[in-house]
């Protein structure tokens, strides 16, 4: 685990919203990510299962089974278990909820380019928002975007810097629609990011724009 | 939307202030043999629907499983049913939860959640897949699974701790507790608490965070 080198963590907001099952199934994937990696946020999104379970308790009891439901239920419980999926193992990049989503690990990743070295794969998560894995070669940029709504992007490998600070493995930059940024990688090492966005991002500059319509971002 | 857009873009490299809701739920961390508190007479501090879980894992009980059936189940359904599902498959989903807990006996950690917590997070995965009808991404298993003998300090501090928690919550002047019951019912976004409450989003949003900023004071 690495979390004790984790700088930008996870919201309230978004740690509540995940335990109580509220999220787009991207933004799931990305809280899940993070989790996986950051011991910190994993104590406190249970902290929110324990309230899901406290307003669990709070129930009131005027809802009632209908008749013969235990009965029922003894009946699906003798059908048996139902068989579990196995579980991959994470991969020095790809923790295990990515894996899933990739089917296998990074070099799985069917990747395609979007210009200047860049690269996405977009994650197959329902439309209300866009998981997408981004590669970007060590020392390039993204280019300049602002957002219609949230975009939280998570270092896998390498790290970038843009106006706002450094961000390493783990860490999750949290950008909102008043957010225009470059994000740029490291000379180290070529770097591979989880972004999910809510909307649609609109480029600031006019070659990415055009580009847009065929990237579905 | 569901979540709060405006504003999250605070870095967090600073120290995090906010610590978690409940002290961060891991057991070699805490202190040992802190003693129960049975003044405030919450279920919670009992810890017999734990022995029920383990009851169900060892010996297939189905008396124990009846009690936890008759308890819980009624609370799922309710608890469907609030989060927009109709009565008829609410019973199918509170049945399918209730055989999750059966199969899923052995995997149940009393260290780390209540059984109450433990059926929530249960019955919100089948809301998710039943209602919404999405995948849920779960974090990788920590791999520790539930030790053989779990430690009974560490089970009761666990209790213990969630049954400050849940003190606290049922203390929560009514309309923050309303705005957090509401969150978890989930379908509901934070616009439509809005819309019902008639307030602005900011101010929701705000007052969440107070309600969360007291639940952290009475827990400490
Ligand atoms: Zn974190």
């Amino acid at each position: 685990m690495m979390s004790n080198k984790i700088k930008h963590h996870l919201t309230d907001d978004l740690l509540m919203a995940y335990a109580a099952g509220t999220l787009p199934e991207a933004f799931d994937l990305m809280v899940a990510t993070h989790l996986t990696l950051c011991d910190h946020c994993r104590a406190r999104a249970e902290s929110f299962d324990a309230v899901g379970g406290c307003v669990l308790q709070e129930q009131d009891a005027a809802v009632s089974m209908n008749d013969g439901s235990l009965a029922a239920t003894m009946a699906m419980i003798a059908q048996g278990a139902p068989v579990a999926k196995p579980v991959r193992p994470g991969c020095s990049v790809l923790p295990t909820p990515l894996q899933d989503y990739v089917g296998g690990d990074v070099n799985d990743i069917k990747w395609r380019s979007i210009g200047m070295g860049v690269k996405q794969a977009i994650l197959p998560t329902t439309h209300e928002a866009t998981a997408r894995l981004l590669f970007i070669p060590a020392g390039a940029a993204v280019p300049d975007h602002s957002h219609n709504g949230m975009e939280l992007t998570m270092v896998l490998q390498g790290a970038f810097s843009d106006e706002v600070d450094h961000f390493a493995r783990g860490d999750v930059e949290i950008a909102d629609e008043d957010l225009h940024h470059t994000p740029t990688a490291d000379i180290s090492e070529d770097c591979i990011c989880l972004a999910v966005t809510d909307a649609p991002l609109k480029f600031n500059k006019l070659m990415p724009r055009l580009f847009q319509p065929f990237l579905r971002i | 939307m569901v979540m709060f857009t405006e504003s999250d873009t605070a870095r967090l490299d600073e120290p995090v202030a906010d610590g978690p809701v409940v002290r961060p739920l891991r057991v070699k961390r805490r202190i040992k043999g802190r003693p129960v508190n049975h003044a405030n007479g919450s279920c919670e501090t009992r810890t017999e629907w734990v022995g029920h879980v383990a009851r169900i894992r060892d010996a297939q009980d189905q008396a124990a499983f009846a009690e936890l059936f008759q308890h819980f189940a009624p609370r799922v359904k309710a608890f469907l049913i609030k989060s927009g599902s109709d009565a008829a498959m609410a019973e199918e989903c509170a049945q399918e939860v209730m055989a999750t807990l059966w199969h899923k006996a052995h995997l149940f950690d009393p260290t780390r959640a209540t059984v109450a917590t433990w059926v929530f997070t249960i019955a919100r995965n089948k809301r998710i897949d039943v209602l919404r009808r999405q995948r849920r991404p779960e974090p990788e298993d920590l791999g520790w699974g539930p030790e053989a003998e779990p430690d009974q300090h560490d089970v009761m501090a666990l209790q213990q701790e969630t049954a400050q928690l849940r003190d606290a919550l049922t203390a929560l002047p009514e309309a923050q507790r309303e705005l957090i019951e509401k969150a978890y019912f989930g379908d509901l976004s934070h616009r439509e608490i809005a819309s019902q409450t008639g307030l602005p989003l900011g101010t929701i949003k705000s007052r969440i965070r107070l309600a969360l900023d007291r639940l952290r004071h009475a827990m400490n």
